[in-house]
């Protein structure tokens, strides 16, 4: 055995005392700044569930003919929510996509300064890099448990915690993306006369756009990747579905509310993606550059 | 000052060092160390060492050298997006190093613009919006902007490629992308690092043509970076030949292939076509008694009027206005031609 060098209890106490202070002093602090999100999330589900499902079919087949011009996808996104309707998954297929896409709007608002800021200053990144290595290889429960004793169980700790899970690849994204702009195009912009803010805006993210695209995809695939997690704590939607089957040992119950899960990943990463190659072959990097 | 206000461009004893400490390897270069013992004593290496050059309003300056000779360094230290380690910079008199950032913007904007070997197109805009580019950054309108463009994209032989994205043109039609885009600015002074290097021979002979069809009628300032020396005796008025860092020749482009003063510089001059070098006025018989049946401008090269020897013995060669101010005989092109062999073949 390795031998006793500190009293590691001491240690176990201040963390554990210092998380109920925090709770106990800044408990309702945190869960008012996080108001605004539980908005965000709950007007996006019930704009959702308001809306006719024809006209999500409708509106979803319509984003997939736009991003690939062809038959093949919409189809497949037809299907995929006909699947959806048909074995009775419907509400909680529309509050497990709330979740995501007010998780990945979120994660959007935060990852794309932070990721900008890491690509511009070298320091900051040097700090960013272990912190998002942390957010991505720590076991999501060990960030669960604190975040519930904050907020409460409910729809903010399973929205925080899908946030912290699927942010770093978009910051990383971010932050490639730019460094990776062609420096020969930054020093012709340079040369005439732009000031840094110009050069951001003009050049660097509309160029940087398709990798940052390529991170708001991950994104969305970690969101939903974490739905069953987040309904633990009380997020609801197709994850409880599943939830509920492991529980109850309904097999069936798990296996087609999880297919529903896969369905709506196959349809966003899809979209997203097809989308992501039409904004590269637009500035000419799918195609190599003679 | 007046004396500086005479040259478009002045570079004086510009010296640049990369590393973490330029200053220190700075002394050892001024205490005479030479560039190869400041580089293994302190790890720094010496871009451009002790460099003076002065470009004349109108002139077409050449600056030659292979790579690693640090001329593509030095063009950026014109608009500064390199700073020296020391020396001065001038642009019709205006100290270049001494511009804070702001007025180093709008003296980029408004007073040089520059053409890139690697095009620096934006690939995300059409062309047009790419030429405007430089006037979009100025602050001038939409409206405004795009005429200014599209009179050059006519002007360099672009029309009806506006709205292509940049990736969709050959590298020729790329290139001129680029000249149009510093065209477009409108401004006296033009620098082109190695604007035709990357463009097959074919092409790049064209646009050298057209270059000098523009400049003829632009009359422009334009600092040329190349590395190949066929390209700096056909557009330059006068040529720099960098060698590692420093200038080792400095003249008009006939007394370099006449008379190269480095073994550096005779290494090129092995290799040229000295007649399209040499111009007949610079070794011409300035006799004007006798009467010739055919005249030539003085403008003419060796390579112009070989051809003409065939039926006559003796070619007139006249001014701009037409006066007669020599005549030149095949014998003399021979003997201007055949003397650099030999001192070649006789030499050490």
């Amino acid at each position: 055995m390795f031998p006793d060098v500190i009293d590691t209890k001491i240690l176990r106490f201040w963390v554990d005392d210092g998380l109920t202070w925090v709770v106990r002093y800044w408990g309702d602090g945190f869960e008012a700044a996080a108001y605004p999100l539980l908005q965000l999330l709950i007007s996006i589900e019930r704009f959702l569930l308001w809306l006719p499902w024809w006209f999500i079919i409708v509106l979803l087949v319509g984003l997939a003919w736009l991003s690939t011009r062809n038959w093949k996808l919409p189809a497949v996104v037809f299907v995929g929510l006909l699947f959806l309707g048909v074995m009775d998954l419907w509400e909680d297929s529309i509050k497990t996509m709330a979740l995501m896409i007010t998780a990945t709007l979120t994660a959007i608002a935060i990852s794309l300064p932070v990721g900008i800021v890491m690509s511009r200053s070298q320091p900051f990144r040097r700090i960013m890099m272990p912190v998002l290595d942390l957010m991505q290889t720590l076991p999501s429960f060990v960030y669960l448990i604190p975040v519930v004793m904050i907020f409460g169980p409910g729809k903010i700790p399973a929205l925080i915690a899908t946030i912290i899970y699927a942010s770093p690849p978009l910051v990383r994204l971010t932050d490639l993306g730019i460094r990776m702009v062609d420096p020969a195009v930054m020093e012709a912009s340079r040369a005439f006369g732009t000031t840094p803010r110009q050069r951001l805006l003009g050049v660097q993210i509309p160029l940087a756009l398709p990798t940052i695209l390529a991170g708001v995809n991950q994104t969305t695939m970690m969101a939903l990747a974490m739905v069953v997690i987040a309904s633990m704590i009380g997020a609801g939607g197709l994850g409880y579905q599943v939830l509920q089957g492991i529980g109850r040992l309904e097999v069936s119950r798990g296996l087609f509310a999880g297919l529903g899960i896969v369905v709506l990943a196959i349809i966003f990463d899809r979209i997203s993606q097809s989308f992501g190659k039409q904004l590269q072959a637009r500035i000419g990097m799918a195609e190599k550059r003679t | 000052m007046s004396q500086r206000e005479k040259y478009a461009i002045e570079i004086k004893n510009v010296t640049k060092i990369f590393g973490p400490d330029p200053q220190s390897a700075l002394d050892l270069l001024k205490k005479g160390k030479s560039k190869a013992k400041v580089q293994a004593e302190t790890g720094h290496v010496v871009g451009i060492n002790d460099v003076s050059i002065h470009v004349e309003p109108g002139q077409v300056y050449v600056v030659m050298g292979l790579s690693g000779s640090g001329k593509s360094t030095l063009i950026r230290h014109v608009i500064r997006l390199i700073d020296p380690t020391s020396g001065e910079i001038y642009v019709h008199g205006t100290d270049v190093l001494g511009m804070s950032l702001p007025e180093l913007r709008e003296f980029r904007r408004t007073r040089i613009a520059m053409v890139f070997q690697k095009f620096g197109l934006l690939p995300h805009r059409s062309v047009i919006d790419n030429v405007a580019y430089g006037l979009e950054v100025r602050g001038i309108g939409k409206q405004e902007r795009r005429m200014a463009a599209q009179r050059w994209i006519d002007t360099v032989g672009l029309s009806g490629y506006e709205e292509s994205q940049p990736h969709h043109l050959s590298g020729g039609q790329q290139q001129r992308v680029g000249l149009a885009r510093a065209l477009s600015m409108d401004t006296d002074i033009i620098l082109m690092d190695e604007a035709f290097s990357a463009l097959d021979p074919l092409i790049r002979s064209g646009m050298q043509d057209e270059l000098l069809k523009l400049q003829a009628e632009l009359n422009k300032t334009i600092l040329f970076i190349t590395h190949d020396f066929d390209e700096a005796l056909k557009i330059g008025n006068r040529i720099a030949i960098l060698n590692d860092g420093a200038v080792v020749q400095e003249g008009r482009p006939e007394d370099i292939v006449l008379n190269p003063t480095d073994p550096h510089v005779e290494q090129f001059v092995a290799d040229v076509n000295k007649a399209r070098a040499i111009h007949v006025h610079t070794i011409m018989d300035v006799d004007v008694s006798e009467s010739c049946e055919f005249s030539v401008p003085d403008t003419a090269r060796c390579e112009d009027v070989l051809p003409l020897f065939a039926d006559h013995e003796w070619v007139g060669v006249v001014d701009s206005e037409g006066n007669r101010v020599g005549r030149i005989s095949a014998r003399r092109v021979i003997k201007a031609l055949a003397r650099y062999h030999k001192a070649v073949t006789t030499g050490p």
